[in-house]
Formats: C-alpha cells, structure tokens, sequence
C-alpha cells in the first residue's frame, strides 16, 4: 500500500476560491456571482480584485441561477457559488430549464457539501446533490477530494463547455495530490493497484479510502484505491476494469446510497460485469448537528467502515 | 416626445401581424393544441419588435453581439415567437406545421436543444426569463454591447417568487439596457389574476422595486405598441430598467376568443378555425 504524504491539511472550498481566483487573472470572460456567502465560498480574494465581474446577487439562489444562464450569452463563463443544498434542492427547476436543457455554460459551485458542513444541522447538510445534478442531461457531476484537486477541478471546469456541477466542502483533510495536476474531467484516477478489493472513492471519501488501504493491508489484503473525482461522466472503462481485476468493490460517498456514485457504480457493472459491490454511504437518512468528525462516525462514513464494506465484499466474490 | 413612426410602417406592422395570427390559429388547429389566446394577445408586441423596433440578424448567432436580444418568459405562448422568427427570416416558414409534433425543432415550449434559430432559452417553467434576460443585459454591459435586452412576461406569471427576486435585482444593479414587458391581460388558467391571486397595484410593486414603469393602455394598436417601446428604450440607460405593463386582450381580435380567459390553453375546432381565419386576413400567404 503506497503512502500519500502531504504536508498541511486544507479545506477543498479553499481550493475552489484559489481556482477560481486564478481563473480571474487568465480567463477575462470568467465571472462570479454569489448568494451571500462570499467569505465561506472563498470567492472574496475573486471579489476584491476583479469587483466588475463579480455580482453579488443576494439571498436569492434562483435568479442568480437565472442571472448566471443569462450571462453566458455573449461568452462569460459564470461560476455561482452557495452551499450545495440552496444550488440544488432550492434551484432543481432553474437549473434544468435554464441551464441543463437550455445548454448553458453554467459552473455551479457547491460547498458546504454533505455531513462535514457539520453543527447546522440537517437542513444544510445536503445529501442528494450528486443524484440530483447526476440526472440532468448534459450535466458534469465533479467532486474533488482536496484542496490541490479542487483547485485544478475548477480551472478545468472553466475550459470545458458546458454546464458543470462542483462539488466540495468545509472542513480541512490532508493536501496530498499534486499541486501541479491537470485535471482531466472524467478521468479516474488510480491511487493504489490492489488485487483483492476496490474501492471507488469520491470527494472527502478519498482520504478514508487510502486510510482503509493501510488497514485492509494490515490484514494481508491488497485494496485497489481508485479516485472517482467525476461522477458523471463516469470513468466506465476504468471502473470495468478494476472490477475485472478485484472481483469486489467497495464504493465510498458522502452521499445518500439513493443516487450517488456507488448507484451509478453498480449500474455500470450489473450491465457490464455483475461484481459484488457493497456501499459506503449515507443510508437513506437525514443528517444532524455535530462536528464533522462525530458524524462522518455516526453515519458509518470512516475508514473503518470501508475496511468492514471490504471484507464483506470480498467475502461475496 | 417625437416618434420615429409613419402610417405606412404602422399598415404594413398591421400586415404581418394580421399574417402571424393566422399562423398562429393554424399552427394550434393544426396540432390541437396549444396557447392561442395569450400568443394572439402579445403579436403586435412581438410583429412591432422584430419587424421595426430591435437591431437584430436572421443569421442567427447564440451570442447575438451588438443585436438587441428577446427573451420569451411565459414560453407557453411560443407560437407568435415561432410565427414572428419564422416570417422574420429566422427559419423557412413552412416549418410552421410541425409545432408540437414528433421530429420537429418548434417544440410545446421553446428550447434551445434542437437548435431552432432565434430562441437562445428554454422557456415554459415560469418566472425564470428576468433572471436570464438581466444576466444578458449584463453581460452586454461587460461586453461594451450597447444594445436592448427585451423580455415578455405573462401576467399570471407575476406571481413567481424568482420575479420578485429578480425585480429586486435589476435595479439594484443599474441594469437600464432591459425593458420588461408584462403581457397585462387579467387572463391565467383558472380564471382572471383577480380571482386567481390578485396582481393589486402592479405598477407600483414595480416602481417600489425601482422601476421605471410605463403602462400602456392599447397593447393591440400597433402604433400605440410603437410608440411605448420607444418611449421606453428613450427611458432606458439613465440608470434604471423599464417595465412596461402592456394591456392586451388574450385572443384579439376573435370575437369568440376575446373576453374570457377559456382560450389561454384550448386550439379551435374545424369550425371555429374557419370563423377565425375569416376575422384576419391573409396578406403573406398562408404557410
């Protein structure tokens, strides 16, 4: 099992504000718009130095949805950025008619994302997002897993025509891909070759995932980290063929099971490759308030739930 | 003020406006169903935009730079667009007959996803088109585009939440190169907007939200139309956008259709087609 050294822990929304900021410095058709959240977007460095291209459109998720879909027309290349549940749940319908069906260059930023938003509770802690954004034609469904991959997710988005849903979060986890990585949109990315289980991993999961490797190799298994950094489109051939090797797969979200990656997983290999696949999620409940760490352990969402996901998969093959 | 207007613009607006209601009773006869109602109400806005008021090229680019840009927001009424574009230039007008059926580009609602030129939005879920029509207004600014963005609402379609929050927004931000219309015709599903859920004071709502509001009384005179969109594009660029709110009667001008709110979603019959077609006369051949 490989290390995955790194040197500071950094929360992915940071590496959003650093993408996007960069973007304002290289991209002059980019612009930002925000619902009030400015500060816990990390859009504000964005704001400060490129004020006539960022629009502070108020608490009000919808227009800015509008606004942003509008503002394509004629080439800027909006990002919108709030907390994933007010970009999704709130806005479903603007996002389809305005954005997806209508074929728009709209980069929604979501943070905030999942459990790990933490002590507000359940009404902020979004856990179908994925499913949500995953349905919609013409959608991409990206969820970095740290602040070097959410920064290079974000300038990738920007180049990529079309609309785009990134998602990531607030609290900090180990900084440990590279700072220089492109970012192929669609693109898995293979983190440890194993031969007795995989483990599809997404956003925040990653970090769990590479720390089940070294229990699960504590054991004498050899797991298979693979980094599902886009959802949709899916990485198909990669996902067929780590399955072939493995023979069991673990998938690992922040997410409802209903409609997340492990569903989109699953789907690919019953069609293709039926394989055992056991899921780490969230099990078709609300979340509460905690800190993050309490209910990433309340919710059955830490490596030690990938470890036991794992075994029993491998048990199944 | 002066208008820029003459009598032989006016017959001739009238011409392609008595042509588009034509179009506009076949197309729904043709595929029965359909909005005619609000789309004969709102053709002389429409015929008065694309054929006099607005900079605009039936070369049909999404990004419509230095054109000044129309927005349907209640797509419902998507035949008079499909009309007007197509007797504007935008697409063959034959094209006409295939609205609301399998195949076709002229889909229920407008949508950009079969690529028919001049519709830049899908429209149809109301209350979302003064969100898209102040981000390209926007976007115009940013661009050092001084053309108009233009978008027609319903008036039922006044009481979407995402309106009001879009209303707060345009003038907030000084967006003065888009005028709103509000097709103002008392006229939604369930019955007229008083019962429904009354507008009250509608002009005012908009002027609190800081507005420039014009009201016009005869939105089915063309040179009345006429002369309100260049009163209000005179209004515009001084800092706040223009609403006009545009009088119109769903159905104008079918006897039959005219005076109840039964025609918003319903096509004509046999029957009823003919007398229709007998009320507006033909004068650029039928498709």
């Amino acid at each position: 099992m490989k290390d995955f050294p790194y040197t500071e822990k950094k929360d992915t929304r940071s590496g959003f504000g650093a993408g996007l900021h960069e973007l304002g410095k290289t991209n002059p058709n980019v612009v930002g718009l925000c619902a009030d959240l400015t500060p816990s977007l990390k859009m504000d460095a964005f704001a400060k130095d490129f004020p006539e291209r960022f629009f502070q459109v108020g608490i009000a998720e919808a227009n800015m949805i509008g606004l942003a879909a509008g503002m394509t027309i004629g080439g800027k290349i909006p990002f919108t950025g709030t907390f994933a549940n007010f970009t999704t749940s709130r806005v479903f319908d603007q996002i389809r008619q305005s954005v997806s069906y209508s074929g728009k260059n709209v980069k929604i930023a979501a943070s905030h994302s999942g459990l790990t938003l933490g002590e507000d509770g359940a009404t902020h802690q979004v856990l179908e997002d994925i499913g949500m954004m995953k349905m919609l034609p013409h959608m991409t469904v990206i969820n970095p897993c740290d602040f070097n991959q959410t920064k290079a997710a974000t300038i990738a988005a920007a180049e990529h025509d079309g609309p785009v849903y990134l998602r990531f979060g607030r609290p900090s986890v180990p900084n440990f891909t590279p700072a220089d990585q492109k970012f192929e949109i669609g693109k898995a990315l293979m983190l440890n070759e194993g031969k007795d289980v995989t483990i599809f991993a997404t956003g925040h999961m990653v970090w769990e995932a590479i720390e089940a490797g070294h229990i699960l190799a504590e054991k004498g298994i050899d797991a298979e980290i693979v980094n599902i950094h886009t959802i949709k489109p899916l990485d198909v051939e990669a996902v067929i063929a780590s399955a072939k090797k493995t023979g069991a797969v673990v998938t690992a979200e922040e997410h409802q099971i209903n409609g997340g990656l492990g569903e989109s997983i699953s789907g690919v290999l019953s069609r293709e490759l039926p394989t055992p696949v056991e899921f780490v999620a969230v099990m078709d409940t609300f979340g509460e308030s905690g800190t993050p760490a309490q209910l990433m352990e309340k919710y059955g969402l830490k490596a030690e739930n990938i470890v036991e996901k794992a075994l029993k998969a491998i048990g199944r093959k | 003020m002066s208008f820029n207007i003459t009598d032989e613009e006016v017959k001739k607006l009238e011409d392609v406006a008595s042509q588009v209601r034509r179009d506009i009773l076949r197309m729904v006869h043709g595929c029965g169903s359909g909005h005619p109602g609000g789309a004969l109400g709102c053709t002389d806005l429409l015929v008065a935009l694309y054929f006099k008021e607005m900079t605009h090229n039936p070369e049909f680019s999404m990004d419509g730079k230095d054109e000044d840009l129309f927005f349907l927001s209640n797509g419902h009424i998507s035949a008079v667009l499909y009309s007007t574009l197509a007797r504007a230039g935008y697409f063959p007008v034959p094209e006409l007959a295939t609205h609301r059926k399998i195949n076709s580009r002229l889909q229920g609602h407008p949508a950009t996803e079969e690529g028919l030129p001049g519709i830049r939005m899908a429209s149809g879920s109301l209350g979302q088109g003064l969100s898209v029509a102040a981000g390209a207004a926007q976007t115009k600014k940013l661009n050092g585009d001084d053309k108009f963005v233009y978008v027609l609402m319903g008036d039922g379609e006044q009481q979407e939440g995402q309106i009001w929050e879009a209303a707060m927004y345009a003038p907030h931000n000084k967006v003065d190169n888009l005028i709103g219309f509000v097709d103002y015709n008392n006229a939604q599903i369930d019955g007229s907007t008083d019962e429904v859920l009354n507008l009250l004071d509608l002009g005012a709502k908009y002027k609190a939200f800081g507005w420039h509001v014009i009201t016009c009384e005869k939105g089915n005179d063309m040179k009345t139309v006429l002369e309100t969109i260049q009163e209000a594009k005179a209004a515009s660029k001084q800092g706040t956008p223009v609403m006009v709110l545009l009088k119109t009667e769903m159905g104008h001008p079918i006897d039959f259709m005219v005076g109840t709110h039964k025609w918003h979603g319903q096509a004509p019959n046999d029957e009823q087609l003919a007398s229709a077609l007998g009320q507006v006369k033909e004068t650029l051949g039928d498709y």
